[in-house]
């Protein structure tokens, strides 16, 4: 009797206590575009956009809450090697939700200012770093270019010393710490092949076309 | 005998010069290493483009083979033949500078001719597991059963996080199951299969979908090579 009681009395508290959190916890959600998924053409066909937003961000949205309510369970059951286990899996995915939500915002239409240059601030300090916004294009192309694999590259602020900074990150690692993301751009083959196949060299010039300094302004005073 | 005397004393002094000039004498012992630089080249497909069809279309073998494949080939080329230059150079700064290229392109080179040979048409005899009777027993001995097997590789192909591929590989007389990461080849043990999971491998045809090119690429695994691997012969192996 008594084991019975001691073995049903922690199932059932950590079934509320799961209950509880699931409750609580507002699940992630794909964030509506700005734009329609055609408007980026020709830079960015209207088909990648479309698989990208709504099969491969929704994958990492639907993997991402997944993954949170394993770790609330494990939080919940006290089970730290679970929840240790569950790391790759919340930073594969929450990155993936992060790094997508950012990209869709630092990008628009030209009718809706894409691709024209920065002003300001950010556009002053982009001069200060590269000497002028082609040396920096011409940098960031590089970086861009040089990912081996899946990933991203980075126009960050480092919070520290206030400066601009550009790194490429591996997979879907989200920008954090020190950094502050101000434009981003997804090197992974699913962002382009569709269109531009190997000739990646080609989307990484095009991208240009499409970014949406006003966004980076923002979160460059931000 | 005359003329090879007169040949040799007209080289003599060259010779004294390479001997006694240490600038001249590394001249001499440099070209050597720069001349044994190997160049790769793309091997060719072992079956046309369109062989692996429905499961693997041709469009993605043409640029697979024919642009991937010859991008890391060229690349490696590029990368070796500069580090040849450094050790020449006695620049070790540069050599180590190098080092990410020659692992990523040559990564390339090794896993991409792994590959092909590792696929064959599902019309062919090559794609049934009974052109492979010693793995198959040893994978029932190990795993239960072809089944289990090919859900654990499935399982290992799905959770790859990124670009990189799946290997299953020979170690002390077992079967291991490994993921590399970007262009890393397996370095010990030999490769029995591998599959690449970049999206370049898949996307023009399945798109987001790996589970459905994985499913296919089961249509198109070569027993055949997996049998000769696993018998201990080399097959697609990049060498010098």
């Amino acid at each position: 009797m008594s084991f019975v009681a001691r073995i049903a009395r922690p199932t059932v508290a950590a079934a509320r206590g799961v209950n509880t959190a699931a409750a609580l916890r507002s699940k992630h959600t794909l964030p509506a575009l700005a734009y329609d998924y055609g408007e980026l053409e020709p830079s960015i066909a209207g088909q990648i956009m479309e698989i990208h937003h709504t099969k491969h961000h929704q994958t990492y949205v639907n993997s991402l809450n997944e993954a949170e309510e394993k770790f609330a369970a494990a939080q919940h059951a006290n089970d730290v090697k679970a929840q240790i286990a569950l790391q790759p899996a919340l930073k594969f995915h929450g990155g993936g939700h992060l790094n997508h939500t950012l990209f869709w915002e630092n990008l628009a239409p030209k009718k809706l200012g894409g691709g024209e240059p920065p002003s300001g601030e950010l556009a002053a300090a982009i001069n200060e770093q590269w000497g002028s916004f082609d040396g920096f294009k011409k940098t960031f192309n590089g970086y861009l270019a040089g990912i081996q694999g899946s990933g991203w590259s980075w126009l960050v602020k480092d919070t520290e010393t206030n400066k601009l900074q550009i790194i490429s990150l591996p997979n879907q690692d989200p920008v954090v710490g020190k950094y502050k993301p101000i434009i981003g751009v997804d090197a992974w083959e699913h962002a382009y092949y569709l269109q531009y196949q190997n000739r990646k060299v080609e989307y990484f010039q095009a991208i240009w076309e499409v970014i949406n300094w006003k966004t980076g302004e923002k979160r460059f005073k931000a | 005998m005359q003329l090879l005397s007169s040949l040799l004393f007209a080289q003599l002094p060259s010779l004294i010069a390479n001997l006694t000039s240490p600038t001249a004498a590394s001249t001499v012992t440099a070209t050597a290493p720069a001349m044994a630089t190997h160049t790769f080249t793309l091997p060719p497909l072992p079956y046309e483009y369109n062989a692996l069809e429905p499961h693997i279309s041709e469009q993605i073998m043409k640029l697979h083979h024919d642009k991937h494949h010859q991008a890391y080939v060229t690349n490696l080329n590029a990368a070796t033949a500069s580090q040849s230059e450094a050790f020449k150079n006695n620049d070790v700064k540069a050599e180590i500078a190098l080092q990410s290229a020659i692992k990523f392109h040559g990564g390339g080179h090794i896993n991409h001719s792994l590959f092909w040979p590792s696929l064959c048409p599902s019309s062919s005899p090559c794609s049934s597991p009974s052109s492979a009777p010693s793995f198959v027993a040893a994978i029932e001995s190990q795993y239960g059963s072809l089944d289990t097997f090919k859900d654990a590789y499935n399982k290992l192909l799905m959770g790859i996080q990124g670009s990189g591929w799946g290997w299953i590989v020979k170690r002390n007389g077992r079967i291991e199951m490994e993921v590399t990461k970007d262009q890393d080849p397996i370095t010990t043990g030999e490769v029995v299969l591998g599959v690449d999971m970049w999206e370049h491998a898949y996307y023009l045809q399945y798109w987001n979908d790996k589970a459905a090119y994985i499913k296919g690429v089961w249509e198109v695994i070569n027993w055949e090579t997996a049998e000769k691997r696993w018998g201990g012969k080399k097959v697609g192996d990049v060498r010098v």
